[in-house]
């Protein structure tokens, strides 16, 4: 029997889902505070924004990954007192820098499944304890047998992935350091911003190769911080807002982790994450039902990659629609409007900040600075990673 | 009771922080401790890829193929993932293969300098079905001669240093000049 492998509408939620409160804290290369003490003050300042106290929070979900940053193992474990998880159901779910994405999804299934009404959904990762550098815990991804003795980097998959897009649809390096142009700057209006500033497309091309095509500044740093989201039933968020951000579509997929075997140059990953989002959120023409998108950008290129596998543009259509302006906050399809990864920073689940986070604040016209310019009613939001190969989604509207 | 109400604040509305520099650190003015563990693993290579890394040590590449998807698949598998049925044999393929994509990296695993630039790349081996790639390192090729598309050949070890590993290939190097 053939059947479709994506059917959204399969699903039956008991109830929808609403964001009331977010909060994140300060991306920096190297915080003072434990892990655990981000997560209590990202946690602070999504219950201040909700009008909510931790007695009023049902369950939690944290997403933090890998264990390998912090040298901690059990790290959900260890979180769980920042997180305010203490003595009511709580769980960890982490799918790498997917996770950005995947924890506010768990969080999603938490209420819309009935099982509770208030849940508090934390992503954590400090990314310095791995002194000095975190890339030497990033080695640790590749298959042990197969590729580990050619003393790879991580970069280097990345690298392989911008050249055969860059390949397949005839793209300039020019074009791709556009988007790292663009989010730094968009990052010069965010006050956790860890590298905003203003560049120029020769910084990027004049700026030192790590594993060409890629460059130091096609590439965003690694942070320490922490975010936070609140996310409630409907009889709940009426009671302490009008104006509630409704999560309407949640996707995830994942492609195979034979990733020399697929074909580089389009992020399926992605592709069926979307479909099963957009199906939920009846988007049947993302390019034109969705009005703002925060696409997983820790590489230049990803952003670009990421907008394809989301539909916001052909396959090869990204870079031209970035070089005419249309992905500028002022443009008819603004992305990363945050700053995203490569302005913000890159504490790899905490990017919820960015991510989830972001697109709520800019669907409850709350995003200050960054507010883009256009009336928005529908964002969606991508985080990728594990190794290279999960997509998560999440679609919000401010209509229900 | 719940529902104070939600309050007008700005987003985010940023928690501080404490950032240190890295002189912090060395200097030993923030108190933290260190801690260097000494484990070490030792991986079973499982049926599929001790079959793969004998072949190797023979100076052979070894996949396998799935007749119902009619592919033939390396690194060879003990099942094919899209049927989710056993593996109907293994196939000896070329050590020659297509350049998919390559990239000249500057950077060891650590992230720090190498002395020379070296180039890796995906690259596709011949007799296997379209795609099928494995990662692997160029050499006798100067960078800005590498293109996507290039035919290579694998450059293996003597037979006495093979030790069934992926590094019994030593590189790929250009298939002609
Ligand atoms: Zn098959």
């Amino acid at each position: 029997m053939e059947v479709e492998r994506i059917s959204g509408l399969k699903f039956h939620k008991k109830q929808d889902v609403a964001i009331v409160g977010a909060g994140m804290t300060t991306w920096k290369r190297r915080l003072n505070e434990t892990g655990r003490e981000l997560s209590y003050l990202a946690v602070k300042q999504a219950l201040e924004e909700a009008g909510l106290t931790l007695d009023d929070i049902e369950m939690v979900v944290m997403g933090s990954a890998p264990d390998t940053f912090d040298g901690l193992h059990l790290k959900g474990e260890y979180l769980l007192d920042g997180s305010g998880g203490s003595d009511r159901p709580y769980m960890r779910v982490f799918v790498g820098g997917g996770t950005g994405v995947f924890a506010p999804i768990a969080g999603y299934w938490h209420v819309a499944s009935g099982l509770a009404d208030v849940c508090l959904v934390v992503c954590e990762e400090k990314m310095s304890s791995s002194y000095p550098h975190p890339q030497s815990a990033f080695k640790y991804i590749w298959d042990p047998i197969l590729d580990r003795p050619l003393n790879p980097n991580l970069i280097w998959i990345f690298a392989l992935e911008m050249r055969r897009y860059m390949h397949v649809h005839n793209i300039k390096h020019e074009d791709i350091a556009l988007v790292s142009v663009k989010n730094k700057a968009n990052a010069l209006d965010h006050p956790c911003a860890q590298v905003a500033e203003k560049i120029t497309v020769e910084d990027v091309l004049n700026s030192e190769p790590m594993a060409l095509p890629v460059r130091r500044l096609d590439v965003s740093p690694p942070s320490d911080g922490a975010a936070a989201l609140i996310m409630v039933a409907p009889h709940i968020a009426r009671q302490l807002t009008d104006n509630p951000v409704w999560v309407t579509g949640v996707g995830w997929a994942l492609d195979t982790t034979w990733w020399t075997n697929r074909d580089l140059y389009f992020p399926r990953y992605v592709a069926e994450a979307a479909k099963m989002a957009y199906r939920m959120a009846h988007v049947t023409d993302p390019r034109k039902e969705i009005d703002v998108a925060e696409p997983y950008d820790p590489f230049d290129y990803k952003e670009l990659h990421h907008m394809e596998g989301l539909g916001l543009a052909k396959k090869g259509e990204a870079p031209i629609l970035t070089r005419e302006g249309v992905t500028q906050r002022d443009g008819d399809l603004p992305t990363c409007p945050s700053g995203g990864l490569l302005g913000v920073g890159n504490p790899i689940a905490a990017t919820m900040g960015v991510k989830a986070c972001e697109i709520y604040w800019q669907l409850a016209y709350r995003a200050g600075k960054r507010q883009v310019a256009k009336e928005v009613t529908t964002g969606v939001c991508q985080a990728w990673g594990d190794l290279m190969q999960v997509g998560t989604v999440m679609v919000m509207s401010n209509k229900r | 009771m719940m529902a104070v109400g939600k309050k007008e604040i700005e987003c985010p509305p940023y928690a501080e922080g404490t950032p240190l520099s890295d002189r912090d650190i060395k200097e030993r003015k923030v108190t933290y401790v260190e801690d260097h563990p000494d484990i070490r693993y030792s991986w079973s290579a499982g049926q599929a890829i001790s079959k793969f890394l004998n072949g190797l040590k023979e100076g052979r590449i070894l996949g396998v193929k799935c007749n119902k998807c009619g592919r033939i698949m390396v690194p060879p598998r003990m099942f094919c993932e899209l049927c989710f049925k056993p593996i109907d044999g293994w196939v000896e393929l070329e050590d020659t293969g297509t350049v998919q994509t390559f990239s000249i990296s500057y950077i060891d695993p650590d992230a720090k300098p190498l002395p020379e630039p070296i180039i890796v790349a995906v690259i596709a081996i011949d007799g296997a079905s379209q795609n099928m790639g494995i990662m692997h390192i160029l050499d006798e090729v100067k960078p800005e001669d590498v293109y996507i598309g290039m035919k290579v050949k694998a450059v293996w070890k003597s037979e006495e240093e093979r030790e069934g590993a992926i590094t019994d290939i030593k590189y790929w190097k250009p298939l002609e000049g």
